[in-house]
């Protein structure tokens, strides 16, 4: 149950070429079900994607997808609250979900045989959740408690938080995955019942299966457990596109620390809504020259040459179903200030808008994006993460397939032109964590309202 | 309707199925490295995994271990820092070290095809055997780890780590962090790396790992190249036993959070130990199986005062830690803390269930399958196999060493080993409001 933003920022760094074919169905009530064999080991990954995550939501409910995959474990009409886990154990299998902006997305790893178990349970969850009021309100001190692990008391995760919330003013990217500390102390188990019943429906649905199996044999178990399931009338997705940016902007976060912290982000494109098809992987080649191994530029000129960082990255999301941020972040080396990174980091987006990148950097991000695409086939769990994104978002899986080739065909003169394009002060939002010193801060007042219940 | 449901999952149960383990080679290069191999090949790609007896238990000042690992890529007699990271990127290459408390570990990942296996295990060879230390490096690394050493300074989990250790093993090398202090790292000099490296990098105290797209014979090739590029030196000496904790002893560290990060435990297992099926089963259902195990369920399920609350054990080459671990909102972590102690003194004294043996013993037999499903997941089982020298059918009689383990070995095991009276605990945190 984790909002798994790490992996995904991961996953997209480096999707992938397939050498097994997928299997692709639709059944007659909507679900969508995608199967790809892999018979290296006895095993079968099962995911199941729903379309919904924090980009659904709106204000006063943020983070209700995300509590609503921890309660997806509570209990169904059949099931008693975290018998789906013992289930799942008892028969040797690992099972978690992840909430993203995006997705919500359940999973389960087993023995090859084992598949119909985990059909059968997802099946009685997508339409018999018992939202229980008791197990609620426990859940939500359960998701406070998680909230104040991963960001309240992490000043990076504070800071990306602060950022996403100023860079995206009416873009739904402008909430937290896991919800604001006050929507979470809030939610009504009516909030839930009403997400659950608009969301979870075969038609709203895909079904991902990856391991030693046979398509049509799995086709015919998820006719046997999805076919019965009604579908909903799901709900139109409002549009909500970012209003243009009009100007810089940038935001200081005090927090108790000791390193200082930078993060720029660029308003940019993704595949979904591209009016040129190949902006997005020109900003993927460009975040690999800036920041794909050691011999990138930031590693080779900031890190090694300068010395001014002490580590920096580079992320592009091109596969987001909004308009996203293409993201640098940087902690300063010993000795040096958020503003000497800072200048550092606009000279090297000032080099690549002025001059073109050169053909040996450009073939080494080809090469490395070819051998990853080989490497990622290593994971049966990770083919099927691909395959369930790129669907979710709003995108054909065969972009799996086709990625390589789209990375292939980009020019230096298409990298230098979205250099020049996205990488505008009027588009960007600068970010810096402001260290207070934690041997002498106060102690913090637990965020939230411990006695509201 | 529920009694149906249930029926026909419990049918499924029966149906267990064998699942067979890699065929695992093994055997010794002229220079007297152990090397272990699967061959793989249904994807075009080698995974290599060169580990060292060298990690930070041997380290004469705190943060030399780690240093030496991360120097090896910073220049050879021939490259530079830039020269080896173009030679590894430019065929896609993937190289890493890694150095914790037993192990410094080296992987290569690269493609098995074309033009990228030469050149990427050419740059490895050179890497591993003719590092030349280059000063600049030096000074920018010890400035990076001053950094994390920050770093670790805002972060409560990382704070508790770091104390859990030194009151667990004190005076035994295993108590110091892998990076060390801001005093040691300030005390290392390049001479104390070059002794470190001409001590422990050597043939005999390594072994080597190889899973992929590979013969046996391409295998063999392969591994005397590795081997025969390293002195053959001699095996790191046996370290100190780990002393068990006399007496109970609780460390507060305040710091403006706004939860208390806990940690509890005492000197646990070694690879070899003879209770190690037990303790392992036995830790299964109180705090290693996740959101079904006794831990989480008092802790998360029943009382929501954490997101996480676990217990595990890490067996190194001697007594690695039993640790017990949550997070919760300041004004509970003395209630959260009574809890996770009444469930682990419960559990000694009454042991599990046959139902709760039954179900842990299906899910880690049933499980197996899993964790041998990907090429870097078999490399880092072989490598656990080769650095604490386990038997070749470790894998293959795992499961039925788990069946056999009884409630009475438990419960005995428990008794014997695990002390709720004489444990560390650490606590990170705000004051409650």
């Amino acid at each position: 149950m984790h909002n798994l933003k790490k992996l995904v920022w991961a996953l997209l760094i480096v999707p992938v070429i397939g050498f097994a074919q997928v299997s692709e169905y639709q059944l007659e009530n909507g679900l969508k079900l995608l199967v790809k064999p892999d018979n290296r080991a006895p095993v079968v990954v099962s995911q199941i994607w729903y379309k919904v995550g924090s980009s659904y939501e709106h204000n006063g409910i943020t983070g209700i997808s995300h509590i609503l995959e921890h309660m997806m474990f509570k209990g169904t009409e059949n099931l008693g609250p975290n018998e789906f886990s013992q289930i799942i154990a008892e028969n040797g299998g690992s099972q978690n979900a992840f909430t993203g902006r995006d997705y919500t997305a359940y999973f389960q790893t087993l023995e090859k045989d084992r598949l119909e178990i985990s059909f059968r349970l997802e099946a009685e969850r997508m339409r018999k959740l018992i939202i229980d009021d008791a197990e609620l309100l426990k859940e939500r001190e359960v998701v406070a408690e998680e909230r104040r692990m991963r960001t309240d008391d992490n000043p990076r995760s504070l800071l990306r938080e602060a950022m996403n919330a100023m860079a995206f003013m009416n873009s739904p990217y402008h909430h937290p995955v896991i919800g604001w500390m006050n929507d979470i102390n809030h939610y009504d188990p009516e909030d839930l019942r009403e997400w659950y019943q608009m969301w979870y429906a075969p038609n709203n649905a895909t079904v991902v299966v990856v391991g030693d199996v046979e398509p049509d044999e799995v086709y015919q178990l998820a006719q046997q457990y999805f076919g019965p399931l009604a579908p909903e009338q799901l709900a139109t997705v409002k549009p909500q596109v970012e209003v243009p940016q009009r100007g810089l902007r940038t935001l200081q976060l005090k927090a108790p620390a000791e390193l200082p912290y930078l993060m720029m982000g660029w308003k940019v494109p993704v595949v979904t809504t591209a009016e040129e098809e190949w902006e997005p992987y020109a900003l993927d080649v460009l975040a690999g020259i800036l920041d794909g191994g050691a011999s990138s530029r930031f590693s080779r000129e900031l890190v090694r040459g300068q010395q001014v960082a002490a580590g920096v990255s580079a992320y592009n999301s091109a596969f987001s179903r909004l308009d996203d941020i293409f993201t640098i972040a940087a902690t300063p080396a010993q000795g040096k200030t958020v503003e000497d990174v800072k200048q550092a980091v606009f000279a090297q987006i000032d080099k690549v808008k002025t001059e073109p990148v050169t053909e040996t950097e450009l073939q080494r991000v080809k090469t490395q994006v070819i051998a990853s695409s080989v490497y990622q086939l290593d994971s049966v769990f990770y083919q099927a993460m691909q395959l369930g994104m790129l669907e979710t978002v709003g995108l054909d899986w065969r972009l799996v397939d086709s990625y390589p080739d789209k990375i292939s065909a980009i020019t230096a003169e298409q990298v230098q032109q979205v250099a020049e394009k996205y990488f505008i002060e009027d588009g960007l939002t600068i970010a810096e964590l402001i260290p207070v010193a934690t041997d002498n801060a106060p102690p913090r007042p637990t965020s939230g309202d411990p006695h509201a219940r | 309707m529920l009694v149906k449901f249930i029926a026909l999952i419990a049918g499924l149960l029966l149906a267990t199925s064998a699942v067979a383990s890699p065929q695992i080679e093994n055997w010794q290069t002229k220079n007297g490295t152990q090397v272990y191999f699967v061959e793989a090949k249904q994807l075009p790609m080698l995974d290599i995994r060169l580990v060292f007896d060298a990690g930070a238990a041997r380290d004469p000042k705190g943060g030399v271990a780690l240093l030496t690992s991360s120097m090896l890529n910073q220049g050879t007699k021939n490259k530079d820092t830039d020269a080896i990271a173009t030679a590894f990127d430019d065929v896609g290459a993937e190289f890493k070290s890694e150095s914790e408390r037993d192990m410094a570990v080296f992987s290569l990942r690269t493609l098995s095809k074309g033009d990228a296996l030469q050149p990427a295990i050419d740059t490895f060879v050179e890497v591993i055997s003719q590092p030349s230390f280059p000063e600049d490096s030096f000074a920018r690394l010890i400035n990076q780890m001053k950094t994390s050493l920050q770093g670790e300074r805002q972060s409560p989990s990382a704070m508790a780590d770091r104390a859990f250790y030194q009151q667990l093993f004190a005076n035994h090398p295993y108590a110091a962090m892998p990076i060390g202090t801001e005093t040691s790292v300030n005390e290392i000099n390049i001479a104390d790396l070059e002794q470190f490296y001409k001590q422990y990098y050597v043939a005999s105290n390594a072994v080597l790992v190889i899973v992929g797209d590979a013969d046996k014979n391409q295998a063999k090739a392969l591994a005397e190249t590795i081997s025969a590029s390293l002195p053959a030196g001699t095996k790191a000496a046996a370290l100190p036993k780990v002393a068990p904790l006399e007496t109970a002893q609780e460390v507060r560290l305040p710091y403006p959070s706004s939860q208390t990060t806990i940690l509890m435990g005492q000197p646990g297992l070694t690879r070899d130990d003879a209770d190690f099926f037990p303790l392992y089963v036995g830790n299964h259902i109180l705090g290693g199986g996740g959101l079904v195990s006794i831990i989480s369920d008092e802790i998360r399920e029943k009382r929501g005062l954490s997101y996480s609350a676990y217990s595990f054990f890490r067996p190194m080459r001697e007594a690695g830690p039993y640790q017990f671990g949550l997070q919760t909102r300041n004004d509970q972590a003395e209630l959260a803390l009574e809890v996770l102690q009444q469930t682990l003194v419960d559990f000694v004294e009454q042991g599990p269930t046959a139902e709760q043996l039954v179900a842990a013993q299906k899910n880690i037999t049933g499980g197996f399958a899993l964790r041998l499903d990907s090429n870097s997941k078999i490399a880092d089982y072989l490598a656990m196999i080769g650095f604490y020298n386990l038997p070749l059918n470790h894998l293959e009689t795992f499961n039925e060493r788990v069946d056999a383990v009884t409630i009475e070995q438990i419960k005995a095991a428990y008794k014997k080993r695990v002390h709720p009276q004489k444990m560390v605990t650490i606590l990170v945190g705000g004051e409650a409001e």
